[in-house]
């Protein structure tokens, strides 16, 4: 990424989401779930970053937390030159147009009790000043731009598909010109066929209208397809951030080896070539994370340094960062 | 190219007919409200027909059974001019049923959109707002634990005379009962419009609301309030039964209204004596008010279906 001309977006250092948890009859706090336990990562103008790891690993709260739609516990957030990490909700406001969201569920994402003109307008209502008819041509314009037919403005989305619904929550996502999109899972709650279209015009969209996504997903070949780069979390930490070719290609990390080796193989003849990396054990609870590296419990290369010593995250190649005792902190690879 | 927008822009009919095609096809709910209409055009318009005043004594008049009773014997007293009978002071039923209504409706409506009110209000701001919900909702607790018929009384006693010093007898004790009953009967609908909204807020369209900075007051109006209309059309349609009842009860402690003022609960309550001899005193205000707020029940049940965007056109 060094020789590249690219100039970070986004760019989130330290990130941490600890929710708090209490127990008791005094409701005291005992305890926090660290969700988003320490992130740093950079989103390039025009690139979309993918966001994997496995379920509960804290992918959508980074998401979620790098919107600030929640109050984070500390870290940098830098979106577009301007620092969000500890602005005010009533300021951070003004900044919404160009920071965006796609939601996981179409169905859960978009008010039962509005119409799909009412939904998509709502962004339009809160920060410009256009006329009815303004707004409701600009509503028309971005449900051409998203595939929707004008003539359904005036449905309610149980009248939808969900890959329509998604549609809708894309333009929602769209109406004030965003430059970055933050996609949680769009096409986790779609089918096969539905899944396909909808990344193909997240991918249209970026190509017209210049977008940056962080695209959240578990399904590797997915962000495989649509991602620049791909970060992997494993446990509230990114293990390992590197440029999509080389991931896949040659993962570093012990845990993106397991989760590459899950990835279903099409072709039945190499499918049983490949050797599967079955991790033992459960992922940790994130209340109670455990000492030295994250993942030390399930790595099948685990040492002794790991159970006490948390690896820090560092550029192992250009442009290859991970979090790991097997690669010392010199730029070269000791195995 | 041109044309397009044309056809979007083109409004499309009025959102309310889909509602009222939707009301239309629940039977009960029509049904309620044609009944509703009938109740309040009897107690508006028909003292207007039935020209007969109702606290007008006629002793020598008393005891008329109503004119149905003439089926089962001719020895019984019945009159045209009394189609439902006399009390035992020999006032007109049929018009002490017309004005005791009117009071009966005005307070049960006043007093229900009152307590439906505190209640919502108390309610989301408690559900929204996590640094209020302990301390509505203990208050909540708190009025919940008094016992209600007590408090009713002590605030008859102590404020029935200014108020009807200040606003006259009847617009005085109207504003009493209506304020005692509502300011008792908002804790249900505060916890379930809470609860509602609490679970509403954790929705991702909740969330995608605030990724598109929608402030507070917006939220709640535009995505909360919609969401929970249900159960708040529900406990209100309870309300309104409870505010009718509850002021019977208070009439028949005699801390309601004047005595010579008709209310259906205080005929109800006046005529349960003699409950044996005469029991049509008890069952026309009895069905009044039981009717109404049948009626009432189903009418909410059509307007919930009604306003569901999700039941609407299936």
């Amino acid at each position: 990424m060094l020789d590249s001309p690219q100039t970070p977006l986004v760019s989130v250092r330290d990130l941490k989401m600890h929710f708090p948890i209490h127990a008791g009859l005094l409701r005291r706090r005992v305890g926090e779930v660290k969700a988003v336990d320490g992130v740093s990562f950079d989103v390039m103008e025009g690139e979309t970053l993918g966001l994997v790891g496995e379920s509960g690993c804290g992918k959508s709260t980074c998401g979620r937390a790098v919107l600030r739609l929640y109050d984070i516990t500390s870290g940098e957030i830098t979106i577009d030159g301007a620092e969000i990490g500890d602005t005010s909700q009533s300021k951070l406001r003004k900044m919404r147009p160009t920071m965006q969201m796609v939601f996981q569920d179409p169905q859960a994402s978009l008010n039962p009790r509005m119409t799909v003109e009412a939904i998509i307008k709502e962004p339009l209502d809160e920060h410009t000043k256009l006329s009815e008819s303004e707004k409701r041509e600009k509503v028309g314009e971005l449900m051409d731009a998203v595939g929707l037919n004008r003539q359904f403005a005036k449905r309610y989305p149980q009248a939808f598909s969900g890959g329509q619904r998604q549609r809708i929550g894309i333009a929602r996502a769209l109406a004030l010109n965003p430059k970055f999109i933050v996609c949680d899972e769009p096409i986790a709650a779609l089918d096969v066929s539905i899944q396909a279209q909808v990344v193909n015009l997240l991918e249209d969209l970026q190509e017209q209208l210049g977008l940056t996504y962080l695209f959240i997903s578990h399904d590797l070949s997915m962000v495989r397809h649509i991602a620049t780069r791909v970060a992997v979390m494993y446990l509230g930490k990114i293990v390992e951030l590197a440029p999509r070719e080389e991931l896949y290609a040659e993962p570093l990390h012990p845990y993106t080896r397991a989760l590459l080796s899950a990835v279903p193989e099409p072709d039945p003849s190499l499918a049983t070539s490949n050797e599967r990396i079955v991790l033992q054990g459960d992922v940790p609870s994130p209340a109670n994370p455990p000492e030295g590296c994250n993942f030390c419990t399930r790595c099948p290369s685990v040492m002794d340094i790991c159970k006490t010593v948390e690896p820090e995250y560092f550029e192992v190649a250009p442009g290859r960062f991970t979090a790991c005792h097997l690669y010392q902190n010199t730029n070269d690879t000791a195995d | 190219m041109t044309d397009a927008p044309l056809s979007a822009v083109e409004k499309p009919r009025n959102q309310w007919w889909d509602v009222w095609a939707q009301f239309r096809t629940h039977k009960g709910a029509v049904a309620g409200l044609c009944f509703l209409i009938f109740i309040t055009l009897f107690v508006t318009v028909g003292p207007i027909l039935w020209d007969v005043d109702p606290g007008k004594l006629n002793i020598r008049n008393k005891n008329v059974r109503p004119i149905y009773m003439g089926l089962f014997g001719s020895d019984v007293k019945v009159a045209w001019a009394n189609p439902m009978g006399t009390d035992n002071l020999g006032r007109d039923i049929m018009a002490n049923i017309m004005a005791g209504g009117r009071v009966s409706l005005a307070v049960g409506w006043t007093a229900m959109i009152l307590a439906v009110f505190l209640g919502t209000l108390i309610g989301v701001f408690a559900g929204y707002f996590k640094r209020l919900d302990g301390l509505l909702m203990r208050f909540t607790d708190l009025v919940l634990a008094l016992p209600l018929l007590p408090l009713l009384l002590v605030m008859m006693l102590l404020f029935r005379d200014p108020l009807r010093a200040t606003f006259g007898p009847e617009n005085g004790i109207f504003i009493l009962i209506v304020t005692g009953i509502g300011i008792t009967s908002w804790m249900q609908t505060a916890r379930i419009v809470r609860g509602d909204v609490m679970a509403l807020k954790e929705r991702e369209f909740v969330l995608a609301a605030r990724s598109i900075g929608t402030p507070a007051r917006r939220m709640i109006t535009r995505h909360l309030l919609p969401n929970v209309m249900s159960p708040i059309m529900v406990s209100a349609t309870l309300g309104l039964a409870t505010a009718i009842i509850t002021e019977s009860a208070l009439s028949f402690l005699g801390l309601g209204f004047p005595s010579d003022f008709p209310t259906w609960g205080k005929i109800l309550f006046d005529s349960v004596d003699r409950m044996t001899a005469f029991p049509e005193r008890v069952i026309w205000p009895g069905l009044a008010i039981s009717l109404t707020v049948l009626a009432v029940n189903y009418i909410g049940d059509g307007l919930r279906d009604a306003l569901d965007p999700r039941i609407r056109g299936q």
